[in-house]
């Protein structure tokens, strides 16, 4: 005798509940059907979900019927330690928001804090200087790794590896200024944290010449290129509606044709003295996307090479604020156990300078106090408008750190580029947002 | 510089002799196929240790496999969360022995900087591991320390009879051993 | 500035202790409102809402201007209206919403749970920001999503963060957080959970623990 399996409509469709009975009738019961529906997981270990992402997808066949992003793998109460640390010690923490545009959530945390401090006009240009042309370095890098990573869940194998060997040459250039590769904490409330080294700037424009050269090394593989322009044309369609609605800034938003980029409606950190074009398609698809970055890489070395020229010009001025009360006091450098203090200040400090030393003292422990009130700063990362809201209350310590990540809004709109298309097309549609999950989960 | 000479050149007569552990050992430590379990900032920085210039195919290791039934080793790279902990532990699950763990970077070997709600406080909470790998990410160079310090851990495991009498050894050393906070640093 | 706000660097406040052992210590901060004229663009932006939002002076509480930053402290059941008049009226357009983001204020006792919406104005080049206050007995706001699907997320994550509930959300769970976490992390009265950190004998207390120096 032959059991069927209880059913119930539900919104999703029809449910069976299957309590023991006979396989083969429940599979045809089934069968008589006409939806075959598949809910399948692309759970968060996924080679090419770029981290820790979860995309939820009802498959019709191969046709992506429903798609929800599942985030919050990579929650790491970054806002919330922030409010047990100094306002300096924050900047180590937002750091490793958006871990490989680390300098851009740095800038945008200082950029906030002087707002509040009211210094903003006082950090000398030097700093200013030396911080757009980290930020144009870090957008080099994280597009290099958007490029690679994006061609490789693609299937292209070989501008991953090329991608990878530019980046190495700007990381090189990072360690050699500020001493780490990723997550550096270089750019700090009222300036940087020390002064680039001699024979840096010769450095850069060797490797600007060298990165211009081998550029062309990707470009030759992917632009134009058959099989990538049929994986990435058309998909991952988002217009000019879709991405206002949904907040989405940067390339994605720059592929629907709008030429909005912050660096040149909202200029800050002196960006309005640089000369640069804004890159836009108006193909909405994974291909302008792609082709906005490549074109955003040769954009940014024209600004660093004028900020190099600029820095020329600059030899010798301060990098950090001038006030006492709130400059980072010592300036580092490179002792024999890799980077401290510097010998000079040390001898300050203990010798020469008692005030010096109270200065330091209270900065260390204590750090120093920003007046109450609110502010909201931004800057143009790699990903789009990265966003900090602060509060503080009076004190040491900051009372709310909120970022708006790009990253965040730009993931939301994977459904809308993914439903109705293939699953294979999925892929190309969140590489080509580029998201990158320390941002999106904080 | 560690170059591997060819075999051939260290037998005089042709023929090599060796033991069954250290023939087993030395197949396994030298195509460790490592599992694609990269999570944050870490990732990044095993990634660019597989790319060109601090090549991990040298190792036999390049083919990051996706999924873990196929994969020797884990690299737990970056901060685990609450909502990953569970995630982790199937993919470690789902992988066949013999099967290794390195915890790459601080968060993984011990929370790093995040003492708090979110984060897993070291993976070894989690999953049994191997390696712990310090930095704030690591460099390349020391990933590839590490792994090479499993390396020699891997040529050397015991197998069998020898195995067993191993593990009770290590065990009845562990139970006898003076807990970590009766510990005192040199200063005591 | 009120004098509940601390004073700066190296101002002795309070008792002056600066052991530290008094633990993480916080005030609370009270903005008082600003005159007009606000300068820049922001008289502008107020008359056109006014205009355009006959009822104006009922909605909005208090308009702040500080450190070149428009704040509107919009009373909750008119943020609706608010927005969708910021958002469609020509001389306004605020047609990007950059987000929700949630304050927690546990001294503003009957106004606790702050949202604070970041907007924005493509066709104009402007920034301004709204800001809804609610109580902790009942921290209703209704969703913004209609107006600006951007802000799905953004809502889910003020909910998981600080129990904010949204009325009219399609889907508000917790986006963050495990789907069965308890409480609400970012809120003042959630622990930051941390850990001692033992080792040979010594222990470091969780960063919640340790002393502060304010």
């Amino acid at each position: 005798m032959t059991t069927e399996a209880s059913s119930r409509e539900t919104t999703e469709g029809r449910v069976y509940s299957v309590t023991g009975g006979d396989w083969d009738s429940l599979v045809t019961e089934i069968g008589q059907t006409k939806e075959e529906r598949v809910v399948i997981n692309m759970g968060p270990q996924h080679p090419s979900t770029h981290g820790v992402l979860r995309l939820i997808l009802e498959l019709e066949g191969e046709t992506v019927t429903e798609a929800r992003a599942g985030i919050g793998y990579l929650h790491t109460g970054i806002e919330k330690n922030t409010e047990y640390r100094t306002w300096t010690q924050g900047v180590t923490f937002v750091t490793r928001m958006d871990y490989l545009a680390p300098l851009f959530n740095e800038a945008a945390y200082c950029l906030g804090v002087e707002k509040l401090l009211g210094i903003t006009n006082d950090v000398p240009e030097r700093a200013t200087v030396i911080r757009v042309m980290m930020m144009e370095l870090n957008r080099i890098s994280s597009h290099m790794v958007a490029l690679g990573t994006g061609a490789l869940e693609l299937g292209a194998l070989s501008p991953m590896i090329f991608a990878f060997r530019e980046r190495e040459k700007v990381l090189d250039l990072f360690e050699m200024i500020s001493g780490l590769r990723m997550n550096m904490a270089y750019i700090r409330p009222g300036g940087v944290a020390q002064d680039i080294p001699l024979g840096a700037v010769a450095k850069i424009r060797e490797t600007v010449k060298e990165l211009r050269h081998n550029f062309k090394d990707n470009e030759k593989l992917l632009v134009g290129n058959s099989i990538w322009m049929k994986r990435t044309q058309g998909i991952g369609y988002l217009d000019l509606a879709g991405c206002i609605t949904l907040g989405v800034t940067g390339p994605v938003l720059r592929s629907a044709g709008m030429p909005w980029d912050l660096r040149k409606t909202e200029p800050y950190c002196g960006y309005e003295n640089y000369d640069f074009d804004v890159i836009t398609t108006d193909t909405c698809d994974v291909y302008g996307r792609f082709l906005i970055r490549m074109q955003e890489l040769e954009q940014s070395l024209r600004i660093i090479e004028q900020a190099c020229d600029k820095l020329g010009k600059l030899a010798g001025a301060p990098v950090m604020v001038a006030d006492k009360k709130i400059a980072w006091p010592a300036q580092l450098s490179v002792g024999g156990d890799g980077m401290g203090n510097s010998l000079n200040h040390i001898r300050e400090i203990m010798g020469e300078s008692m005030e010096a030393l109270i200065h330091h003292f209270k900065l260390v422990t204590e750090g120093f106090s920003v007046p109450a009130g609110q502010v909201y700063a931004t800057v143009e990362s790699p990903r789009g408008e990265t966003g900090v809201h602060l509060v503080s209350d009076g004190g040491t310590h900051p009372y709310r750190v909120h970022f708006r990540e790009p990253s965040f809004n730009n993931l939301q709109s994977t459904a809308a580029m993914s439903e109705g298309g293939m699953i294979a097309d999925i892929i190309g549609a969140v590489a080509s947002i580029d998201p990158v999950m320390g941002g999106v989960d904080r | 510089m560690g170059l591997r000479m060819g075999l051939e050149e260290k037998l005089p007569s042709g023929f090599a002799l060796t033991t069954v552990e250290g023939l087993a050992g030395y197949m396994r430590k030298n195509s460790l196929w490592p599992a694609t379990f990269g999570l944050a900032c870490c990732a990044i920085e095993m990634m660019a240790a597989g790319g060109g210039r601090y090549d991990l195919a040298r190792f036999g290791m390049e083919v990051f496999r996706a999924s873990p039934r196929q994969a020797d080793l884990m690299i737990v790279a970056g901060r685990v969360s609450n909502k990953m902990a569970p995630v982790l532990r199937q993919i470690y699950d789902q992988m066949a022995g013999p099967k290794w763990v390195i915890a790459m970077g601080a968060c993984a070997s011990s929370g790093g900087m995040f003492n708090n709600y979110a984060i897993v406080q070291g993976v070894d909470h989690v999953v049994p591991v191997d390696i712990y790998l310090p930095g704030c990410p690591p460099r390349p160079e020391q990933l590839m320390d590490a792994i090479l310090k499993l390396h020699e851990v891997i040529g050397q495991e015991k197998l069998g009879v020898q195995r067993e009498k191993l593990i009770a050894e290590v065990e009845a050393a562990a139970m006898a051993a003076k807990p970590t906070h009766q510990l005192k640093g040199l200063l005591a | 500035m009120s004098d509940s706000a601390q004073k700066g660097s190296f101002g002795v406040s309070g008792t002056g202790d600066t052991s530290g052992f008094g633990g993480l210590v916080r005030t609370a901060i009270d903005t008082g409102s600003t005159e007009r004229p606000y300068g820049g663009y922001f008289d502008g932006v107020a008359d056109d809402l006014e205009r355009a939002y006959p009822e104006f002076s009922d909605a909005i509480e208090r308009v702040v201007v500080d450190r070149g930053e428009l704040t509107l402290h919009v009373k909750r059941e008119r943020l609706v209206d608010v927005a969708r008049i910021l958002r469609d009226t020509e001389s306004l357009r605020f047609e990007v919403c950059l987000g929700v983001s949630g304050v927690h204020y546990p001294d503003q006792v009957g106004r606790e749970l702050h949202a604070v919406y970041p907007l924005l104005s493509m066709t104009h080049n402007r920034r301004i920001r709204l800001e809804v206050s609610v109580p902790d007995s009942d921290p209703h706001l209704p969703s913004l999503v209609e107006l600006w699907a951007g802000n799905n997320w953004h809502e889910r994550e003020a909910f998981d963060m600080f129990g904010i509930i949204f009325d009219g959300h399609p889907g508000l769970t917790r986006i963050l957080m495990p789907d069965d976490w308890p409480g609400h992390p970012q809120r003042k009265d959630y622990p930051l959970g941390g850990i001692a950190i033992e080792y040979k004998g010594a222990t470091v207390p969780a960063p919640s623990e340790r002393r502060s120096y304010k």
